[in-house]
């Protein structure tokens, strides 16, 4: 009964640590206009809004898709707000390529955006809940014990995720929008950058941005002019799971496993390895490369690293990860995984410039959020389902 | 306008909280379980027949980042889930799980919301969804915004405050017959004029109670629906639209966001409905939505009450839905509209058509 | 500056103080876990359907979505699973850094939890350690898990890696 559905446009803003320049209407109106004229449509030509960030307290505003309405041209029509923790921006556009799937749209505005620099995100992540001693530090507290559960179960060496933060900021130099552009950057700055959340260093984690993304999504009879051909969606899913229960594999999540069976099972991928061209992964810690390369079936357990320094996740390597410079180059939280989407999108539609890897046809993007319990996933592809 | 046909979905379980003033010993877990295991019971249904789960809360009633993260655990999610929340209203919960399951892969969704508004004072928090840059500094209470709409209402002839106390003093009443009331009241509309203002011209009467309350709906698809209710309320068409933020933008008097939603919603052709659950937090408002929905003299409107007799803040647009729904099965409506709201002043809303049959499935979008 | 230049300069900053009191609700489950804390004892709830122990519970098993009603008293000793060094400062840091924040799962509790390790180096933390908690003294004991002040190695053997490992 799904009718089928493609990006035709595309958008993101700068990402920088401060976008002090605009406001936040202006800085989601930045990525709408910009995916807008990249889909050849105009506001009257969009159907409904679907709009994503992560807390609304990064911000200090409540639920404030209700005042950036008119500055996404929603007034009249359908506008949707969706929050799901880090995996938000994946699940944004979830949501709205289903209502191109369901029938009920024919044209989809979707945004996802984050401006941590008009508050204090640590702040609101670590809110004093009260009965409790404040031992953790913001997202790296606390995946950090995860990821030297990873090290412990797989044997890998700790000189991996270094690799790993190399590659993707040597990448983002390829990237105009991304948030971190190091030209230096090399293993020994890496390994001498400060001790965070040992074993995470300084230059293994994410910096905090502002940004915004955003998305035209079609069915097939509204896919007008766009600037590139569409990126069809082969196939979507989301999966969720508890935060804490006994037994529960945080290194691995069973969520994650069966929400990319089912992403690929849709989209006829059995050798991911092979069938994906490209993957836009959500990897805010260096480590999480070798830890989801496992997760995705894209390794064999306990294998990822050994792929990771083969070199294979290389824009140059037979499976390229986070060509754009992924979380670790740039996160503003909430677009996080719109991005992670729609650079899959680019790089099959053929637009991702000097991070492109020729002749894309298949890719695979990634959101995950919470304490690695919500997953959002899609396969965008260059040929019509 | 012709809507293409949608697959027959309908509300087929609803349970709600008791809806009190303070809920002071169970936090949001605790609050939902029950509630969960209730909506479930009732059908004979469980967590594992649901292919979808969709929840609506917000942060800020909590105080605290990711509050329906730990309010999964009412749920048990294991083994993983499709599961997905919106920053809404449960109402616009239960419109993902529409949308999803027109998909056809999905036969059965469980919905869910929960709301507290004693943690904190409602009336500062919901001032944090105003335009941060001009409107938020001010701090208006939501009360203030609610108003300066009902006095435009009345400059414009179109209410009284007579008019205002009538509708709340007919929904409190009404309210006696729902055991999950929180303010029911007998006082006739000439007892309630005696009120003091809060806001000119708004009365005590005319505002809605602070609430602590959670809901859970299960949605069901064609056979699923009639193997769990022997009378479904099927879901012929559901839309829902936004207004401007900026109030000065906007003839307050009217909700043409709901009118078109309600047009979308495909509730102005085929029989009337007999039956309206309207979100309508302030007595006024409720004046404001019913001619938008163009509901006539002959609707019953807010057997449970409504938001006068209980608000929890993003349940209540859902709980709207699953009254309207319990009317149907049990053969008191033929035909039922649901409403929610959100945002100052009626700023966004959201209509549901339900039906006995499932042969009048239209609506909704494009 | 003059008047009239300001007032085409763009504003770029406005500042919104925003001050909001919640009264916290911990609910039945975490009263139960908070009333222990201030007798000093660990007070962890039993899933009636899987059977596991959860400390603290928040209700619920989140597996089962049912109530964990059954309590039951644990020992103050257990094992680190896992464990970072934390050194980030930030606003409400009630520790110096560097220190060791470690998921501590006790014996005969199915969860961990963090806690802070103490009476070792940061870089002798190890997991599978043998720890016990160090509660301030009674007269400071209340319901909060500040009432933990830290847990330090016991100097047993440290556990097999095995044992723990569905822990991770
Ligand atoms: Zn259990």
């Amino acid at each position: 009964m799904a009718e089928r559905c493609a990006v035709v446009g595309v958008g993101q803003t700068l990402l920088r640590s401060k976008r002090d320049d605009v406001s936040i209407p202006g800085l989601v109106r930045e990525a709408a206009k910009a995916a807008l004229a990249d889909a050849g449509v105009g506001w009257d030509d969009i159907d409904a809004v679907v709009i994503g960030k992560a807390p609304d307290m990064f911000e200090g505003t409540m639920m404030p898709e209700l005042s950036l309405a008119p500055a996404l041209g929603a007034v009249g029509k359908p506008m949707f707000r969706v929050h799901t923790a880090g995996s938000v921006g994946g699940s944004t556009a979830l949501v709205a390529a289903h209502l191109v799937a369901a029938g009920i749209h024919e044209r989809v505005l979707t945004v996802a955006y984050e401006k941590q620099s008009d508050s204090d995100a640590m702040w609101a992540l670590s809110v004093p809940q009260p009965f409790s001693a404040p031992l953790l530090a913001g997202a790296g507290g606390y995946f950090a014990p995860h990821i030297r559960a990873y090290m412990r179960r797989s044997g890998a060496p700790e000189h991996i995720g270094r690799i790993v933060a190399v590659k993707d900021r040597l990448n983002a130099l390829k990237n105009p929008y991304a948030h971190l552009h190091l030209p230096d950057i090399d293993l020994k700055m890496v390994e001498e950058s400060v001790m965070l959340w040992d074993p995470l260093r300084y230059l293994e984690a994410c910096p905090s941005s502002d940004g915004a993304a955003a998305m035209v999504l079609a069915s097939e009879g509204a896919l007008g002019s766009p600037a590139f051909p569409p990126a069809w969606v082969h196939g979507m899913a989301m999966r969720s799971e508890p935060t804490m229960f006994a037994g529960r594999d945080q290194v691995s999540p069973r969520a994650g496993r069966e929400c990319v069976a089912d992403v690929f099972g849709q989209a006829g991928v059995t050798r991911p390895r092979e069938q994906i061209d490209v993957a836009e992964v959500y990897v805010p810690f260096s480590w999480y490369e070798p830890m989801w390369l496992e997760n995705l079936g894209f390794a064999e357990p306990g294998e990822g690293w050994k792929l990771t320094e083969s070199g294979a996740t290389a824009m140059d390597g037979d499976i390229p990860w986070n060509c754009s410079g992924g979380v670790l180059s740039s996160n503003p939280i909430g677009a996080s995984g719109m991005l992670r989407f729609l650079e899959a999108a680019m790089q099959v539609r053929g637009q991702a410039g000097e991070h492109q890897i020729d002749g894309a046809r298949l890719a695979l993007g990634h959101a995950y959020g919470g304490g690695s319990q919500f997953f959002a996933m899609w396969v965008v592809g260059a040929a019509k389902p | 306008m012709s809507a293409p046909a949608r697959r027959p979905v309908a509300v087929v379980s609803f349970a709600q909280a008791r809806n009190v003033r303070r809920e002071a010993s169970r936090n949001e877990v605790e609050l939902l379980m029950p509630v969960v295991s209730e909506v479930f019971a009732a059908i004979g249904a469980s967590k594992d027949d649901m292919g979808f789960i969709c929840s609506g809360s917000t942060d800020y009633l909590v105080g605290g980042p990711f509050s329906f993260v730990t309010a999964l655990d009412a749920v048990g999610v294991w083994p993983p889930r499709a599961e997905s929340h919106v920053e809404m209203d449960g109402a616009f919960a239960l419109y993902e799980a529409w949308v999803l399951m027109q998909e056809g892969a999905i036969d059965a969704a469980l919905v869910y919301s929960f709301g507290r508004s004693s943690p904190g004072d409602v009336t500062e928090i919901l001032a944090l969804q105003l335009d941060p840059y001009v409107t938020a500094p001010l701090w208006p209470s939501p009360v203030a915004l609610a108003a300066l709409q009902a006095q435009a209402l009345i400059d414009a002839g179109e209410a009284t405050e007579e008019e205002l106390a009538e509708v709340a003093a007919r929904n409190r009443s009404a309210a006696r017959a729902n055991p999950n009331a929180q303010v029911v009241s007998d006082a006739s509309p000439e007892e309630l004029l005696a009120d003091e203002y809060v806001v000119a011209p708004l009365r005590r009467h005319a505002l809605p109670p602070i609430t602590d309350g959670a809901a859970a709906i299960v949605l069901a698809a064609g056979e699923k629906a009639r193997e769990w209710r022997e009378r479904p309320a099927w879901i012929t068409g559901i839309d829902h639209r936004i207004e401007t933020h900026a109030l000065g933008c906007r003839d307050l008097t009217r909700s043409p966001s709901t009118a078109l939603a309600a047009e979308r919603a495909g509730l102005f052709e085929g029989p009337p409905v007999d039956l309206a659950e309207v979100h309508a937090p302030f007595a006024h408002q409720e004046l404001i939505v019913r001619r938008a929905l163009e509901l006539g003299d002959a609707v019953t409107v807010n057997p449970s009450g409504g938001a006068l007799a209980a608000n929890p803040v993003m349940s209540a647009g859902l709980i709207r839905i699953g009254e309207a729904a319990a009317r149907i099965w049990a053969a008191e409506s033929e035909r039922a509209v649901a409403h929610a709201t959100s945002g100052p002043c009626l700023q966004q809303n959201l209509v549901c058509v339900l039906d006995a049959s499932d042969g009048a499935v239209v609506g909704g979008g494009a | 500056m003059s008047g009239a230049e300001a007032g085409t300069q763009p504003v770029t900053v406005l500042e919104t103080p925003i001050h909001l009191d919640y009264v916290f609700t911990p609910g039945i489950a975490q009263s139960i876990f908070l009333r222990g804390l201030a007798r000093g004892v660990f007070l962890g709830q039993r899933c009636p359907t899987c059977g596991k122990v959860y400390i603290p519970s928040r209700g619920s098993c989140p597996v089962d979505g049912v109530a964990t009603d059954e309590v039951v008293e644990l020992p103050d000793t257990g094992i680190v699973t896992t464990y970072c060094v934390v050194n980030v400062p930030f606003a409400g840091q009630a520790v110096e850094i560097p220190y060791t924040c470690a998921q501590v799962l006790l014996d005969g509790a199915n969860i961990s939890f963090m806690g802070l390790i103490q009476e070792v180096p940061a870089d002798q933390v190890r997991m599978g350690m043998r720890v016990e908690a160090v509660w301030v003294p009674p007269d400071e004991l209340g319901p909060s898990l500040a009432s933990v002040k830290y847990f330090r190695p016991t100097g047993e053997p440290d556990a097999l890696y095995e044992s723990y490992e569905e822990y991770l």
